[in-house]
């Protein structure tokens, strides 16, 4: 079996960090608004995707609320960073060549260019049982299994095609979880966002094979604002996985994405990210700003569970939440996050619980090396009305040398007294006795501290879909290297 | 096969081996008993090679080749087991996984092919029979949650799958009732073979019973004091230690 | 006077009372209220906008027109004073009624030599150099807004100092005692302790309210203990329902050195227990505990840091709290193992039990770590009584009502345990059966059964 490969393939080229295997560049000319935003460019945007009126009306009026909000970006979180200069960002890049109308008509660089990097959009070269939705800095460049999905019903296309094709559930649905004016880079996506995936599963059907998107960011100095919307009609069913990478640029890049998941009563949504996002060199040079809006509505005993893994970018700042609005719905967290070198990381999630009976599940791995720094933050809230709800939450941070942080904030909120709600945190580090076993056994310790690593965030793991779980492994023990001292 | 020449070590400054000379041959299963504090445990973690040991003086000469300055990983890709006092918890790691990591990075280091995971699995079950092991242990994490008896057994079924020309077995028999200490002398004794040399290092004679050495050395402040047959255990039972400075155990 | 001052009507009052406050000769302590007052004006009362006032809102302080005490009111008539601890007779113990110390209360018992207790403004007249040199060496943190009121306006106060090697087992009980006046009051008691090389002290403090009415309490102690000291510190907030109580202490515990403490809050409109404990030596060690009991609309918060400085430190801290009706409780506890404080033991509990929906808990529990070698923990729990182990209670012949008091009982006494000396773990207990509805004394079926 294939399996996409969001790590491990060998590198041509980079301008910068050579460890990092992903961090090739390809040379295809782009078409590129020009640099910062203003309302024209907003309308370019649109109008470069030939956007119905109501959609443009959409983006200028989360572009008229971050004006408002222009000086505003949240600084509760712990993450440093130079401000951001937002008039020196391309807020469009797409490939200069017109939008392909069936996968034969894709550029063959773009498709070389994700061949390289594991992940074939010939179908003939199936990559077994997933479709895949590959964007290219902000476009979404082909589709596959599209024709097979239609049978059942499924919808899994560009979210530029979705508006086309798909107005009326774009209408209802879009900025239903996260408004335009939830928060400072939710808006700027709402007002920029040039293209994304979208995924609607009609009612009672199991989506035969797994989704995905697989975000590239290949521009330099570009923004990439991609918007994702998940739909899970009564009943159905989807298995959701998202793999990101950029090529290593000396300046840093901007994501500024959006994930909005709309599960409707008995649905399930399982939504997997393993996010490779070039995190800059050892001494923090270069790397992308990571600042993303997800989150999920769940209705009458429906169910929406996030499992991440986060190995890059400099900054991430990340906290995909569950609205437990409807009776017995479920959310669920799992996630790793390791920050190596000067990665600095602030994610976690928020489980809103609104309805009875409903519950939650939290499991976070934190892995911190080198001079990073990790934050992990969370809130879990009981409201007045969430009689018999429930949440569990487990918090391990693993620290690898003495010059790195890891840091545990949850924020417990209970207005009822039939909620329960646990919350357990630990942090430890990798003792000498289990170096010293394993590397008896003849283990090195770069393989050794993967090994244990692996152990401590296997809950998580096996959380992941096969194809992604094998990845991920993969994915630990080399985000890590260099670590041991 | 395995000659240490007066060997002296530190740890934290200060000297625990003072001059240790030893001598096994290939196929010979030699015993080192002494009283608690005379540098058995060092002993066992300078062969493998653990930090914080500091060789002073002397050398450890295994097949020919100078052991100082390796690193723990490479001695045991040389063939240098050690089968720990004390087993180590490993989290998360299921036994299987562990295991794999290990034999693969040894052949690894020896040149020899991977082992795929059928091979694996084959080769698993084969080991796990000989030693009357249930396969319910390969998938739990390493050590987690094992009682005392069933983290001696994992160190013995990890014996038979890295195959080591050298094997160390540190007290293997401390904190073992007669039964789990029963089973345990049982599957070294299955792996008993003439192309592997054993080191067991104990406090007490009962061990002995159930594996018969071919030597008995007695080690006491730092050197060894007495070499003899398995008799010098049996007389060592019968007096203690208290010839080499203890009272009797 | 700044702007933003303005929404803070009693600041203008003081400034009037200035001069008539205790030290008011001495240049540098003029001084240092004025900075104190500047720094206070520039900050303004902590909004919910900053993180560490999140959960907590200082509004009945913005309508509250609050006045000075006067020497009346510190004289009001009072028969006797409630005692915390059996038999005071003989234990050293100072009152202070509406922040005046009443020295016809005052036992000095027998206070070993080399233990010095005294009221602040005493210490002021008489060895004005050692307060220099000690207000506000503990306390200093010039963003807190409430320290730096209490800076300007300290009137009143303690001090305690234990000379080296000086042990004394008796608990020193210092009780304040609020309300009795017929305008609402403020004061501002600035408490200061230090106990020299192996020293050994307890304190008990008492706070509680008479009468009704409002007023508001905004102390500041600072904790000072020195190599291989042990210091017990044991409280308990019992204000009235229609106080203010806000109070702010700073430890430094040194190599070696022990701060144990406790603190019980039955009482008070609005509460604020924020500690902040610095161990900065090899060896130190914290137990930082406590338990909340609230009702009607009480709203009590415990916010804590503990700092590992050093190597080889430990802190322990268990946190339980019972809200009832529409109360509210925050706890905010972080622990900060800094980078070279290796080996540190750090563990923290938070547990809070919901009698009532509409009660209401905000808990925060933090860790914040910069070592590797280090072992950290935190636990918090929210939920209701467990309805199995009530109906095992009733199934066995124990009526709903005193179960349900068992119960809460049970569940305090994970944090009382905490409490090593018997007497005072009693009385706290004690406090605690007071707090509960009075159900064991009336099941009359059950006793006489």
């Amino acid at each position: 079996m294939t399996t996409p490969k969001v790590i491990s393939r060998e590198a041509t080229s980079s301008e910068l960090d050579a460890d990092y295997k992903w961090g090739f560049t390809i040379d295809i000319g782009s078409d590129l608004a020009p640099k910062g935003l203003s309302e024209d460019i907003v309308r370019l945007i649109s109008a470069k995707k030939e956007e119905p009126e109501w959609m443009l009306e959409w983006r200028l009026k989360a572009y008229r609320h971050w004006e408002k909000l222009k000086f505003q970006a949240p600084k509760w979180a712990n993450v440093k960073y130079p401000p951001i200069d937002y008039q020196d960002i391309y807020y469009y890049a797409a490939p200069k060549s017109n939008a392909p109308k069936s996968l034969d008509e894709v550029d063959p660089e773009v498709l070389e260019a994700f061949e390289k990097l594991g992940i074939p959009l010939q179908e003939r070269e199936r990559l077994a049982g997933v479709a895949i939705d590959a964007v290219l800095d902000s476009v979404s460049v082909a589709t596959t299994y599209q024709g097979m999905l239609e049978k059942h019903g499924v919808i899994f296309c560009s979210m530029s095609d979705a508006v086309k094709n798909h107005p009326d559930l774009v209408k209802k649905y879009l900025g239903s979880v996260v408004p335009y004016s939830d928060n400072f880079y939710a808006t700027l996506n709402s007002a920029v966002f040039s293209d994304g995936s979208f995924a609607y599963i009609p009612k009672g059907v199991r989506c035969p094979i797994e989704l995905m998107t697989y975000f590239r960011i290949n521009q330099a100095d570009s923004g990439q604002f991609e918007r994702t919307l998940i739909v899970c009609e009564e009943g159905a069913y989807v298995s959701y996985l998202e793999g990101c990478t950029a090529p290593a640029r000396k300046t840093h890049q901007l994501h500024a994405a959006v994930v909005e998941l709309v599960a409707l009563d008995d649905s399930e949504i399982k939504y997997s990210t393993l996010q490779n996002w070039f995190p800059g060199d050892k001494d923090g040079n270069g790397g992308v700003y990571n600042f993303v809006t997800k989150r999920g509505k769940a209705a009458k005993n429906a169910k929406i569970s996030w499992t991440q893994v986060e190995t890059g970018s400099a900054i991430t700042w990340k906290y995909p939440s569950c609205i437990l609005q409807g009776d017995n719905s479920v959310g669920e967290f799992y996630s790793i996050a390791i920050t190596n070198n000067c990665q600095q990381a602030d994610t976690g999630t928020k489980m809103i619980h609104l309805g009875k009976n409903t519950s939650s599940k939290i499991i976070s791995k934190g892995i911190s090396a080198g001079r990073a720094d990790q934050t992990y933050r969370g809130l879990v809230r009981m409201s007045a009305k969430a009689d018999g709800a429930r949440n569990f939450t487990q918090c391990d941070s693993l620290l690898i040398g003495d010059q790195c942080g890891a840091h545990t904030v949850p924020y417990i909120e209970s207005k009822n007294k039939g909620a329960i709600v646990e919350h357990e945190a630990t942090t430890s580090t990798i003792s000498e006795d289990q170096m010293f076993y394993l590397r008896q056994r003849g283990i090195p310790p770069e393989d050794a501290i993967a090994l244990v690593v692996n152990g401590f965030c296997r809950e998580v793991l096996q959380q992941l879909p096969m194809e992604f779980a094998v990845e991920a492994q993969k994915l630990v023990g080399i985000s890590l290297e260099g670590s041991v001292g | 096969m395995l000659e240490i020449k007066n060997l002296h070590v530190s740890v934290e400054g200060k000297e625990i081996l003072k001059g240790l000379d030893l001598s096994v041959g290939p196929g010979e299963i030699h015993a080192i008993m002494g009283p608690n504090g005379s540098g058995k445990s060092t002993l066992s973690h300078v062969i493998a090679g653990r930090d914080g040991y500091e060789i002073t003086g002397g050398r450890i000469i295994f097949q020919g080749e100078d052991l100082t300055g390796l690193e723990p990983e490479i001695r045991a890709a040389k063939g240098i087991f050690l089968a720990f006092q004390y087993p180590v918890e490993i989290p998360g790691v299921p036994n299987t996984t562990f295991l794999k990591e290990a034999l693969n990075a040894i052949r690894r280091y020896r040149g020899e092919d991977e082992l795929d995971a059928m091979q694996f699995v084959k080769m698993m079950r084969e080991k796990t029979k000989e030693l009357g092991i249930s396969d319910d242990m390969l998938k739990r994490a390493v050590n987690v949650g094992f009682s005392g008896g069933e983290k001696k057994r994992n160190e013995i079924l990890q014996m038979a799958v890295l195959n080591p020309v050298l094997a160390v077995l540190d007290e293997t028999d401390s904190g073992l009732d007669i039964d789990a200490l029963k089973v345990v002398a049982e599957g070294v004794n299955k792996l008993r073979s003439p192309d592997r040399t054993t080191l067991m290092i104990t406090h007490y004679q009962r061990l002995l019973d159930y594996i018969v050495p071919d030597k008995v050395h007695v080690l006491a402040h730092g050197k060894i004091q007495r070499t003899g047959g398995k008799e010098l255990a049996l007389e060592l039972e019968e007096k203690g230690y208290a010839e080499f400075g203890e009272a009797a155990a | 006077m700044p702007n933003n001052s303005s929404h803070l009507p009693f600041v203008g009052a003081f400034d009037a009372a200035r001069p008539g406050l205790p030290g008011a000769g001495l240049s540098w302590l003029k001084d240092f209220r004025e900075t104190g007052i500047e720094r206070f004006n520039a900050l303004g009362l902590p909004s919910s906008k900053i993180e560490a006032w999140k959960y907590t809102r200082l509004k009945p302080l913005e309508d509250t027109d609050f006045q000075p005490v006067t020497d009346d009111d510190g004289m009001a008539a009072l028969d006797t004073v409630p005692s915390l601890l059996p038999n005071p007779g003989g234990r050293p113990r100072l009152v202070f009624v509406n922040g005046r110390m009443r020295p016809n209360f005052w036992i000095e018992g027998d206070l070993p030599d080399g233990v010095h207790l005294d009221c602040l403004r005493d210490v002021l007249t008489r060895n004005p150099d050692w307060a220099e040199a000690h207000l506000g060496a503990i306390a200093g943190d010039e963003a807190m807004p409430l320290m730096q009121l209490n800076k300007a306006m300290m009137d009143t106060g303690f001090v305690l100092r234990v000379d080296d090697g000086v042990e004394i087992e008796q608990p020193i009980e210092v009780v304040f005692i609020g309300g009795l006046t017929d305008r609402p009051v403020a004061y501002f008691p600035r408490n200061l302790i230090k106990l020299g090389k192996n020293a050994k002290a307890t304190v008990v403090k008492h706070h509680f309210g008479q009468g009704v009415g409002a007023y508001f309490a905004n102390a500041v102690t600072e904790i000072d203990i020195g190599e291989g000291a042990t210091f017990n510190h044991y409280t308990v907030q019992a204000e009235s329902r229609d106080a203010t109580h806000l109070s702010t202490t700073h430890v430094r515990v040194a190599k070696d050195a022990t701060y144990e403490s406790f603190n019980l809050a039955v009482g008070g409109r609005l509460s604020r227990n924020e500690v902040s404990v610095r161990l900065e030596g090899e060896g130190g060690h914290c137990g930082l505990n406590g338990a909340y009991l609230m009702r009607g609309r009480e709203h009590c918060d415990n916010t804590t840091v503990i700092e590992h400085l050093a190597p080889h430190t430990s802190s322990r801290e268990v946190f339980k709290g019972v809200l009832n009706d529409e109360s509210r409780g925050v706890f905010q506890g972080r622990i900060v193992v800094h980078k070279n404080a290796q080996k540190t033991d750090g563990h923290q509990l938070c547990k809070t039990l919901l009698l009532n929906t509409g009660a209401e808990i905000d808990a925060k529990p933090e860790l914040e770590i910069y070592a590797d070698d280090v072992k950290c923990s935190h636990g918090a729990t929210t939920g209701q009584m467990d309805e199995t182990a009530l109906f095992y209670l009733r199934s066995r012949g124990v009526p709903e009502a005193l179960a349900r008091n068992l119960l809460v009982q049970s569940f305090l006494g994970e944090a009382l345990e905490e409490i090593k000396q018997d007497d005072i773990r009693q009385a706290l207990t004690d406090k605690v059966v007071h707090w509960l509805p009075a159900a064991c004394f009336l099941s009359e079926e059950w006793r006489d059964a």
